[in-house]
């Protein structure tokens, strides 16, 4: 990858240590990917907040890193391990709430916007068509490239912080050219957003870059959001388009069989002590659309709902909240399914949930027992 | 020869190579460096200071702190050796300075488990 000469020095450790580690990290990636150049990025969305997945390492590293650096671009970041208001319901360790905090701070001193949310595509406005962003959230980039026609590759924590402080990214892979390389037919009648989440969790398996889905006209934002999140858990995949006729060289069905397959993957159990909804963080159409699934009806069991500060305090303006509060359920802002300590071994072994970026870590980072159903179902099947 | 040198060194080891991809979050445990996905063909191996050859890494953005907490914790393998290398296992290893090289498709199908090589 050719440097400009400042972006040599800043290599070479001439202005200072926090841009020498992120060149180092962009030359890296830039290399990696068969990059020519680096090119401005307007946006930065970091992951690596929540103290249960970067542990003592990432938070000694972050605290000594924003002694230096600074953000250069608009910078959100994603859920940490815990809200803030509900945090001592839980019975967290000190240690746990002190790291936590540090690396919260550690971020506030770089200049973040304080989102702690894994869906920035809901809660801020979009960029024009075609901008360069650097998404570090998996769900994020596949919904920035997808739906929101931005450009962005399937970054990493360290790549999007570096992208973060320089401004900058390489131009290599879907940033350069983000054809299909791969047709999927989707052949799964009645599908929901499990059945969705399912096809991303198969697509993200089998495809590359980016994957052509044939026999879908449109989805709604549950089922959107749903595929981006399963294709970033399992594959490489970053962007998706619905296209009958891509041209993509190779093809493969999606069918009941193949379904079935992922299904039996990731579904452990045929019920959960408890249900949780989010991942991804849930958006306000989704509250809206959770506030009327339970009219007239209360959960049997407890029910968290991980959604991001702003849209609670939208939801709370607008009555939502309340009358989810109502029907049983807690509303959880700051954190989300994935790895968060709140929902561990500790205080259950099966979880009830729609989401298959959850049912991924529940089972694989956490060790708990998974039964996947679709909203509908839960709703049908947990309350009353 | 490898293809392509991501992450710079010489290193000498005994190889561990995975059939499957990689996901560094979830299916690692940082302070041991085992593989705890039951799943996984590398179920219950430990890669410190191996030579770790697998495909490519999928998944979580976050699998780049996991490499760097196996380096912090003194259990990351000696280098990494890969067919396609993502962004995750790139700037991982590029901030923990393990060294990494893309290999050549040939040269991928000739490693084999428990080889003793030297790279870089």
């Amino acid at each position: 990858m050719e440097l400009t000469k400042d972006e040599e020095k800043s290599l070479n450790g001439e202005h200072g240590e926090a841009l020498q580690i992120a060149y180092r990290i962009l030359s890296a990636t830039g290399e990696a990917t068969d990059a020519e150049k680096l090119v401005p990025i307007d946006w930065a969305h970091v992951s690596g907040v929540n103290y249960n997945t970067i542990g003592d390492a990432g938070e000694e590293f972050l605290a000594t890193l924003s002694k230096n650096a600074k953000f250069k671009v608009r910078t959100t970041v994603n859920p940490m391990g815990y809200d803030k208001d509900s945090v001592e319901k839980f019975g967290l360790d000190e240690n746990f709430i002190q790291k936590q905090e540090s690396i919260r701070e550690s971020y506030k001193k770089m200049g973040v916007i304080p989102s702690f949310s894994c869906i920035p595509y809901e809660i801020y406005d979009m960029p024009q068509e075609g901008t360069q962003v650097a998404f570090a959230e998996t769900n994020a980039a596949i919904y920035a490239n997808s739906i929101g026609k931005l450009k962005t590759n399937k970054e990493s924590a360290f790549s999007a912080l570096a992208s973060a402080i320089t401004g900058k990214s390489p131009y290599s892979d879907l940033r350069k050219d983000d054809s299909p390389t791969m047709s999927i037919a989707m052949k799964v009648s009645d599908p929901n957003e499990l059945t969705f989440g399912l096809l991303g969790y198969f697509a993200g398996k089998v495809a590359d870059k980016s994957v052509a889905i044939s026999g879908v006209k449109n989805l709604d934002k549950r089922c959107n959001k749903s595929l981006c999140a399963s294709m970033g858990t399992s594959g490489s995949c970053g962007k998706f388009v619905l296209d009958d006729n891509s041209g993509a060289s190779e093809k493969v069905d999606f069918d009941e069989k193949e379904m079935q397959k992922v299904y039996d993957e990731l579904n452990t159990t045929e019920s959960g002590d408890m249900v949780t909804l989010g991942s991804p963080q849930l958006g306000l159409d989704e509250m809206n659309d959770l506030t009327s699934m339970l009219k007239g009806r209360a959960f049997k069991k407890r029910c968290l709902i991980f959604c991001p500060r702003t849209i609670q305090e939208q939801a709370r303006h607008l009555g939502y909240a309340s009358q989810l509060e109502s029907a049983g359920c807690e509303l959880m802002s700051d954190c989300c399914t994935c790895l968060t300590p709140l929902v561990t071994k500790k205080d259950v072994d099966r979880v009830t949930t729609n989401s298959i970026k959850g049912a991924y870590y529940y089972k694989n980072s956490s060790g708990l027992d998974v039964n996947l159903k679709p909203l509908s179902k839960i709703i049908e099947d947990e309350t009353s | 020869m490898t293809l392509k040198t991501i992450v710079r060194g010489k290193v000498s080891g005994k190889v561990i190579k995975s059939i499957q991809p990689i996901n560094f979050l979830g299916s690692i445990d940082k302070k041991t460096g085992e593989i705890t996905d039951q799943k996984h063909d590398l179920f219950g191996k430990k890669i410190a200071d191996s030579i770790l050859v697998f495909p490519n890494g999928i998944g979580s953005s976050v699998g780049a702190y996991t490499i760097y907490s196996l380096k912090s914790n003194n259990v990351a393998p000696a280098a990494m050796a890969c067919q396609k290398v993502d962004l995750t296992v790139a700037s991982g290893c590029a901030l923990a300075n393990i060294p990494l090289f893309i290999l050549s498709p040939d040269e991928y199908e000739n490693m084999k488990d428990g080889d003793e090589i030297s790279l870089g």
